[in-house]
Formats: structure tokens, C-alpha cells, sequence
């Protein structure tokens, strides 16, 4: 039955050198079900939309990129949210693991549950992971329900879960002025982070706008309608605040 | 063995001049880091800031700060002169094209109208006489040329089928091999010439037997011109080097008789680096310069090199804009023993660009392979990430064509040093070749009848089959005509524009290769697919003739490492490749192709109709072997991976490619990006690529510089395009506006 199991492909990356350690071959699985107000790729978000792959094609295309890797590099799934597509994830990276291929998962977190079945396949999933890119959006749950019209709790559960099993993790965290570059927000979330055992590194992603026409040519009203990218200042002063890279 | 030469390993090269076996005995191959870099002295500063405030006055004069009207350029033309008459102390190494620095020397054998024109356009008037004695007195090699064409090449020339032809201006492209003249001193380099001279006096002289005595009696009165001109810098060129700076001085001496003497598009000064190396590293052993002195020496020479200007006019500039002379020098590469070529002195050479800035020439080339030592790898990436300035090529495919002392020759091409020359023979356009397939050899622009009268395909639709049946017919025609208009042109330049200078530091017995060349590649590709996965309808004037085409459905492209795609560019490249194999050359040079356009593309767009990809009429064509624009979907390395399947075996003349990438998008800080750029090329080459030239820049800083050329910052701001680096503020505005059109590689 695995064989057989198909992915919806939102893009493809060939070059992607941010998300994940060196040079990474970038799959954006479709589907998201959150609705985050600064999303630069809402169209992501529809579930059953996008190319195709069965899980050898999509690593056949893949392994054409592998002279580019050397020691660090390899595959990353983005979206989307991969986790949605849990068991075609599940497939690929198993099968890119015994291809000896440097796997990053990059999340958001929102589909994450200990209930069954899911919670099974993503320790499994996590066998054949090598890092996380784990997305906390807002570290209030209130401002997070907001923000992307889901809560933060299990969000929060994963990072905890992930750092109990001794995962690497690299947390990131879109600055958004007004939303959530405010420093008490910042310190929140540099405690929650530094309470945990497994973050390699954290980083800071400045909000930015580029996303904005996607929304307009989806027929949809832009939430954060007149929010400019944050200082250069604003910038810094998160990274010192969340001993970011 | 001669004092000069003390301490240096003996050989072959003692009896026969053989540069390579001295280099492969007695260079030091280098494997640490930049370290040992030492900042730019006092006087390089000082020198720097004067040439620096020249070029300032240059731009503000219009691109031209002198020119020569009165004397005929020569190896002997004029006497000593240096860049401050105050400094002249300071410079290391000496020696101009003419009598001040940056002034432009009359040329006139190439064509006079174009030397006439090149004054007259920055306001210069000519001397009367120059015009009576090369118009009544002397004919120059345009006039040959014209004198020749068949009225089919005139019509194909005009209307641009054939283009960016060499027959107004010199064809350049030869590489003297300079560094014989610091090796030998020039007394030995005459002693071989008579001696070939003599071997060429044989039975049955025949017609190519008289040429080539008369182009060796040439050379060696070209070699006698090079001693009086550098005594006239007080030096005695007649021996061999016998130190360092005597080397860098003695080797550029040679290189500045053929600047002088030639106004080539491309005047490369060749693969100098680890032979001036050994020099160095005798001082430096000896205790009798420093490391700071060692890299005073480089940047001095790299100064002049910087310094090198021809007269051009306006349709010159549009073809080849801002000003370049491709003074192309090569570091590193490997042996064909195996050990890395790279030497201190080529971690020098990229550090000019860092002692005196960013600067398009000299075209600093890296001969690249994944085995280079790995500090000079990320050396070099971090000179890219930091400058743009510099261009990658693949020595792990040259080396088994070229051997391991090949030069670059212009931007891409590669030839045997002192070995072997190039007739350079720009491009054929077989984008608009597709378009006369369609039309039946009628020109979609002019509707003249250009191309044979064969006949045109008249359905709604463009049939796949047809089409290609029609094209390679059409290709042919095109092949067997660009071959013949280009043997005409090298006749002629042969006769009246020889490289005396140059063919005199090379073998006399040499090799020819015959450069042919592509425009309109990725086009064509992605033409023919559209035309094979999607429905193309064809629309006519009321002439009846194909002016614009309705595509209905996706089709793959080119760039993408789609295999449907990329197989035609591979079929594209072989079919041309053979065509033109299947000519007879001139002088039995050995055919060649390449796939390079320099910043020609924005010209030879504005010459080409609408075509099958959906790039309309006018627009320009995507440079090189670069995929068209927008049609890279899967990021950079899809794009690389489809120019990595080109057989460079079908195109020895160079495939080129020019890649832009954000800052942001190569990593998170500067050692990420070194290293993930490292990654790319050795990614990249090892999949048998040839050629990439690398922009690290935003598209905001592009626009920045077009809208505030007056910042400081952008005075030197340089960017790689096709084939070469210019400063991006001496472009057209046209050609500007194509350079940030072009897929910039920044997905945030």
C-alpha cells in the first residue's frame, strides 16, 4: 500500500540554503489549516491541490540535486504544513533515510496531537528526521488564536515533546511590528525556549510583504493591511532578546 | 644554466621554449588560507586614488577622458608615460597604450570609418591625412571585407541573422603568451623566429608557405619594436627576468605591444598567475621583497590591466556595453599530474579586487574543480559573495581538451597558451533562423527574402514535424553561409590587421580553432516545445507573413531539468555543431560553437520577431545558454542541472551562464554563504558544466544603482553578465533594466 501513496506538491525548490543546514532541495507539501494573518503563501493552504508524486518519483527528483549536498545539505519539507500529509511524509523520509539523505521537517506544529493514530506515526515519523524547523507564531495563546485562529497549546506540546526525545530543533519566529515584536512577548518565549533541551539554534524570520499580492490574486483581504516590515533595530533587538543567529 | 635563472629546476624548457615544463618544475602549490594576504602599501593607495579620480573624469566626459587624433597606434607610437607624472616613482610596474593615461590610440587598420566615427562621437576631430593615407594609401581589413561579401552575406549581416560580425574592428581573441618575454628576454624569442623563418624556406614554396614568412618576418619585427619600446622606460628587455618585478614587468611589456597594436574585442592577458608565482616565491626565499611588496607587485600590474581603453562607436557599445576589453587572466586549475595549480599568487590576484575594490576588468577567472584546495575555494566564493566580480569555469572539462596551460581567450573560450589561436566568429542567430524556417527565408522584420526562397508553412498550426524539417533545412542554409562570411573576414584580417605582436609570442607552427557561435539558444528550445506539447497558432500579416503566435497550454522549458526540455537543447546544440563541422574553414582551422551572447542579447532581440515561447517581437533574447526569462520554476539548481547536460564536447567554445543570487537566499551569514556557494559550483562542475558567472546582489541594490548612479558606492559597483563583469553604472539604461528583468534567484 505505501507504494502507492501520493502526495499533493504545492512547489518545488531546488536551492533553498534558509531552511535547514547547508544546501537543501525544498518540497512545499500543500494544505495548512492555519489561517496565520501575515501567511506569505496562502496558497498553500488548499489541501488537495498542486502536482501529484508518488513518494520514488518525488525522491527521484530530488536525488538530481544530490551533487549539490556534500556533508550538510539534503532534503527539507516545508508548506503547507507537511504534517497534514503525515503518512506520505512518513514514506519519504524513511526511504531518503536509507538513502543515507539529511532530512528537515519544517513545521508549523498546528496538526500535532498525542492521540492516536497520529501521535505513533510522528514518533516513527521522527526515527527518520534529522532536524526540526519548528514555527511557534505567538507564544500567548490568546494573541496566538489571533494571529492564526488556532491555539498554541499543542504547538507548545510538540516543542516539549521534540525536546524530551532529544530531537534538534531550530525554533523560528516571524517578527511581526505591533503583533509580536513587543519585548514582553519576546522574553515569554526566550524563557519557554531556553527551558528546553534541544534547540540548535533560534531564529528570527522579519515579517515582510512580498507574500501580499498571492492574497490579492486569491480574491482575499490582507489581515495585516498597512504593517511595514519591522526596523533594522526591531530586528536586532529580538534577536538579542531570543539569542537568535 | 644562465644567471637569470638561478635556483629554478631544469628541464626542456631550457633548450625549447616551453613554458609549461618550467612551471610544472618549479611551481609551489599552495594550500593554506588567505592569511597571508598583506594590505595595499602606500603607494598603491596613492596610484589607486589618481586612477580612481581619472576614471571619475571619464564618466563625467561622456565615457572618454582623451583620444589620439594625430598618430597612427604602433608598438612604437609613442614614449614613456605613467598614470601621474608625480607618482611615477610609485609604480611598480610602467607603461601605457599611449601617451597618457586612459587616452584612446587611433586604430585604423581594422576599418577607418569606425576609427573616425569613435573620435567624432566623443567630439573628437581626426586628422585629414590619417583619413588620405587609409583611404587612398593603405586599405584596412573593413574594406577587404566589403570588398569581398557576396550581396546574400551583406543582406543576412543586415539584417542581423548574422551578427556582432569582426569586420570593423580588430577580431582579437589571440593570446600572446606573454610570459615567454620574461622567461626568454626577447633575444631568445628573435634567435627562434629566424630559425623557424629559416625551416619554412623548402622546395615548392607555395602560396600559405609566402604568408607565413611574411607573418614571420612580421613577428620578428614586431619582437625588435618591443625592445626600443620598453628601453624607452629605461629597461633592457632583451634578456630574460631576472626578478619578480622584472618578471611582472617584463611579461606585461608583452601584453602592452599587443594592446597597443590591436583593438580586439577580447585582448586576454592569459594564465599568468602561478608562473609569475615562481618569481615571487624566488624573492621572497631570497629575502629580497616581502609579502606586502609581492602583492604590490600584483595590484600594480592588475592596476594597468584595469587601465586598458579602445575607441569604440555607438552600435559597438550597444553590442558590448560599458566599455570592456576582456583582459581575461586565469587562477588556479589543476595539473595533468594532478597537483593543484593554485599558488599564493592567485589568492593575490583575487585580492586586488579587495585592495582596490570591486572592478570588471581584469575578467579575473577562476579555473574551478570540486579537488582545488579548499581554502582557495572558499577564497574565491567569499571574493564572489563580497564583489561579483569573478567567473567560474570548469577545468575538469578543459583540462582533457586544452591540456593544463590553456588560457581563456575572451570571456569564455579557452585556447593552449602560445600553442594555439582562435578566429573569433560571433553568432548566428538561430532564434530568428527559426522564424525563417516558418517563413520561408523571408526576414519577419524587413519581409525581405534573406534566407533561400524555400517553401513557407502555410497551416493555421505549427506542426512539430514540419517545423523541424523546415528548420534544419534553413539551418543549413545559415551554417554553410556564416562559415563562408566568416573565412572572408579571418582572409582579410589575416592580410591587413595581423597580430604581429601577439603571433610573436606564440608557436609558429600553430594551432587554429574556428569559433562559431549560438544567440537565441534558450528560445529556440523553448519554442520547439510549445510548438510539440502545446498548440501553437501561427499569426500572419496581410503579407501573409508569421509575425506572432497564439500558444494554448503548458509546455516544459528549458531551465528546469525537465528532460523533455532539456533534449532539445541538446539535439539543438549537436545539429548546429555538426552543420557547421561539415564546412571547410579557413586555414583548416578546427571548428568550434559556443553558446555565449556578452550583453548582445538586448541587440539582437531588438532584431528578432515574436516567437513560439512567447517572447514578443523586440524583446530581449535571454543571454548565453541561460534559460529565457520567468521560465525557471524549480529555483537555481533545476536551472544549473539543465545547463550541465549541454555536451561541452559540442560547444569548446564556451557555454555560458550568469546567475544572480540573493544575499538572503545563499545563507544566513557570510561563512554560510561561502560555503553553500562552494557547494553550488562543486555541485554544479562536477556534473560537467562549463561555465557560471556569479552575482550575489539583491534586485533593490540594482535599482538602487540605476535610479542613484551618483552614490559613491555604486562608482565601482560591478555585476558578471554574459561572458564578463561590468560596472553596472556604465550600462545602457536598456541594458539595465534587462539585467533586473532577469530571474533574480531570491525566494524569501
Amino acid at each position: 500500500m505505501s507504494d502507492n501513496i501520493k502526495g499533493y506538491v504545492h512547489s518545488i525548490e531546488s536551492f533553498g540554503s534558509v531552511d535547514g543546514p547547508g544546501v537543501r532541495f525544498v518540497v512545499f507539501l500543500s494544505g495548512c489549516k492555519m489561517r496565520c494573518q501575515f501567511c506569505h503563501n496562502p496558497d498553500t493552504w488548499q489541501l488537495k491541490s498542486g502536482t501529484e508524486y508518488t513518494v520514488d518519483d518525488l525522491l527521484k527528483k530530488a536525488m538530481a540535486y544530490r551533487p549539490y549536498w556534500k556533508d550538510k545539505g539534503g532534503i527539507t519539507v516545508s508548506g503547507g504544513e507537511p504534517l497534514l500529509q503525515i503518512d506520505f511524509l512518513l514514506e519519504f523520509f524513511k526511504k531518503a533515510k536509507e538513502k543515507g539523505i539529511n532530512t528537515v521537517l519544517d513545521t508549523s506544529g498546528n496538526p500535532f496531537t498525542k492521540d492516536e493514530p497520529f501521535y505513533s506515526k510522528f514518533v516513527e515519523l521522527m526515527q527518520y528526521t534529522d532536524l526540526v524547523l519548528l514555527d511557534i507564531k505567538h507564544i500567548d495563546n490568546e494573541v496566538h488564536k489571533t494571529l492564526t485562529g488556532h491555539s498554541n497549546k499543542n504547538i507548545l506540546q510538540m516543542a516539549k515533546t521534540l525536546s524530551d526525545m532529544k530531537k534538534p530543533v531550530w525554533i523560528r519566529h516571524v517578527l511581526v511590528p505591533g503583533v509580536s515584536d513587543k519585548d514582553e512577548y519576546l522574553e515569554a518565549l526566550a524563557e519557554f525556549v531556553g527551558l528546553l533541551k534541544n534547540v540548535e539554534r533560534t531564529e528570527v524570520l522579519p515579517y515582510h510583504t512580498l507574500g501580499v499580492f498571492k492574497w490579492e490574486s486569491l480574491g482575499i483581504k490582507y489581515p495585516l493591511e498597512g504593517i511595514a516590515p519591522p526596523t533594522k533595530e526591531r530586528v536586532k533587538n529580538a534577536k538579542r532578546i531570543l539569542n537568535a543567529t | 644554466m644562465r644567471q637569470e635563472w638561478k635556483n629554478f629546476v631544469g628541464g626542456n624548457w631550457e633548450t625549447d621554449i616551453d613554458v609549461r615544463d618550467f612551471i610544472q618544475k618549479n611551481y609551489t602549490p599552495y594550500y593554506g588560507d588567505e592569511s597571508f594576504l598583506e594590505a595595499p602599501t602606500e603607494a598603491t593607495n596613492k596610484l589607486w586614488d589618481k586612477l580612481s579620480q581619472l576614471q571619475k573624469e571619464e564618466r563625467a566626459k561622456g565615457g572618454v577622458l582623451d583620444m589620439e587624433t594625430e598618430v597612427v597606434t604602433s608598438i612604437t607610437a609613442y614614449g614613456a608615460a605613467y598614470i601621474d607624472d608625480n607618482l611615477k616613482d610609485l609604480e611598480q610596474v610602467v607603461g601605457l597604450q599611449t601617451d597618457k593615461p586612459l587616452k584612446r590610440a587611433f586604430m585604423p587598420y581594422g576599418g577607418i570609418k569606425m576609427a573616425e566615427q569613435s573620435c567624432e562621437m566623443y567630439g573628437y576631430k581626426p586628422s585629414e591625412k590619417l583619413h588620405e593615407i587609409f583611404t587612398k594609401y593603405h586599405k584596412t581589413h573593413n574594406q577587404g571585407v566589403f570588398d569581398i561579401y557576396t550581396p546574400e552575406m551583406k543582406k543576412a549581416r543586415h539584417s542581423k541573422i548574422l551578427t556582432g560580425l569582426p569586420d570593423t574592428y580588430g577580431r582579437g581573441r589571440i593570446v600572446g603568451d606573454y610570459r615567454r618575454v620574461a622567461l626568454y628576454g626577447i633575444d631568445r624569442l628573435i634567435e627562434g623566429k629566424q630559425k623557424d623563418f629559416a625551416e619554412i624556406d623548402r622546395q615548392g614554396m607555395r602560396r600559405g608557405d609566402f604568408q607565413l614568412r611574411e607573418e614571420v618576418a612580421d613577428q620578428i619585427r614586431a619582437l625588435v619594436d618591443m625592445k626600443e619600446m620598453a628601453l624607452a622606460y629605461g629597461f633592457d628587455i632583451s634578456k630574460p627576468a631576472a626578478t619578480a618585478k622584472e618578471a611582472v614587468q617584463w611579461l606585461y611589456f608583452g601584453y602592452l605591444a599587443a594592446i597597443k597594436t590591436q583593438n580586439g574585442a577580447a585582448m586576454s592577458v592569459g594564465r599568468v598567475s602561478t608562473f609569475l608565482d615562481i618569481y615571487i616565491e624566488r624573492d621572497l626565499e631570497n629575502g629580497t621583497i616581502t609579502e606586502a611588496q609581492a602583492q604590490e607587485l600584483i595590484d600594480h600590474f592588475v592596476m594597468k590591466c584595469r587601465m586598458v581603453k579602445f575607441a569604440r562607436i555607438e552600435s559597438y557599445n550597444q553590442l558590448f556595453s560599458g566599455d570592456p576589453v576582456w583582459a581575461t587572466l586565469e587562477v588556479a586549475g589543476i595539473g595533468m599530474d594532478g597537483r593543484s595549480q593554485v599558488t599564493k599568487n592567485d589568492f593575490r590576484f583575487l585580492h586586488t579586487l579587495e585592495n582596490m575594490g570591486p572592478s570588471p576588468e581584469p575578467n579575473l577567472t577562476v579555473l574551478y574543480s570540486s579537488h582545488l584546495p579548499e581554502g582557495f575555494k572558499k577564497y574565491a566564493s567569499h571574493i564572489s559573495v563580497t564583489t561579483s566580480s569573478i567567473q567560474y569555469e570548469n577545468d575538469d572539462v578543459m583540462r582533457p581538451v586544452w591540456g593544463d596551460d590553456y588560457s581563456i581567450c575572451c570571456c569564455v573560450s579557452a585556447t593552449e597558451t602560445g600553442k594555439e589561436i582562435q578566429f573569433f566568429g560571433a553568432r548566428a542567430n538561430l532564434a530568428k533562423c527559426l522564424l525563417y524556417a516558418i517563413n520561408g527565408g523571408v526576414d519577419e522584420k524587413s519581409k525581405v527574402q534573406v534566407g533561400p526562397e524555400y517553401r513557407p508553412i502555410t497551416g493555421e498550426y505549427l506542426d512539430y514535424d514540419e517545423v523541424m524539417k523546415k528548420y534544419d533545412a534553413m539551418m543549413d542554409w545559415l551554417a554553410h553561409l556564416y562559415v563562408g562570411t566568416l573565412n572572408m573576414i579571418h582572409y582579410m584580417h589575416d592580410k591587413y590587421y595581423y597580430e604581429a605582436a601577439e603571433m610573436a609570442l606564440i608557436d609558429t607552427n600553430v594551432r587554429r580553432t574556428f569559433a562559431t557561435g549560438i544567440a537565441g539558444f534558450s528560445h529556440v528550445v523553448d519554442s520547439l516545445c510549445a510548438i510539440k506539447y502545446a498548440k501553437v497558432k501561427a499569426i500572419r500579416d496581410e503579407d501573409g507573413i508569421v509575425v506572432d503566435f497564439e500558444t494554448e497550454g503548458d509546455f516544459p522549458r528549458y531551465g528546469n531539468d525537465d528532460d523533455r526540455a532539456d533534449d532539445i537543447a541538446v539535439w539543438l546544440l549537436r545539429t548546429f555543431m555538426s552543420k557547421i563541422r561539415y564546412c571547410h574553414t579557413y586555414r583548416d582551422s578546427e571548428p568550434t560553437t559556443s553558446i555565449l551572447t556578452i550583453t548582445s542579447n538586448v541587440v539582437y532581440g531588438k532584431a528578432t520577431g515574436s516567437l513560439p515561447d512567447g517572447r514578443k517581437a523586440g524583446e530581449p533574447l535571454a543571454p548565453g545558454a541561460n534559460p529565457s526569462y520567468g521560465a525557471e520554476q524549480n529555483g537555481l539548481l533545476a536551472s544549473l542541472n539543465s545547463l550541465a547536460k549541454l555536451p561541452y564536447e559540442y560547444a569548446l567554445d564556451g557555454i555560458s551562464n550568469t546567475q544572480t543570487i540573493n544575499p538572503d537566499a545563499l545563507g544566513h551569514n557570510d561563512s554560510e554563504r561561502v560555503e553553500n556557494l562552494v557547494n553550488v559550483l562543486d555541485g554544479y562542475f562536477d556534473q560537467g558544466a562549463h561555465h557560471l558567472n556569479v552575482n550575489v546582489f539583491g534586485t533593490e541594490k540594482l535599482i538602487d544603482a540605476m535610479e542613484h548612479p551618483e552614490k559613491e558606492e555604486y562608482a565601482n559597483f560591478t555585476i558578471r553578465v554574459s561572458g564578463y563583469a561590468v560596472k553596472f553604472i556604465d550600462l545602457t539604461r536598456e541594458q539595465q533594466l534587462d539585467v533586473i528583468a532577469r530571474t533574480c534567484h531570491d525566494r524569501m
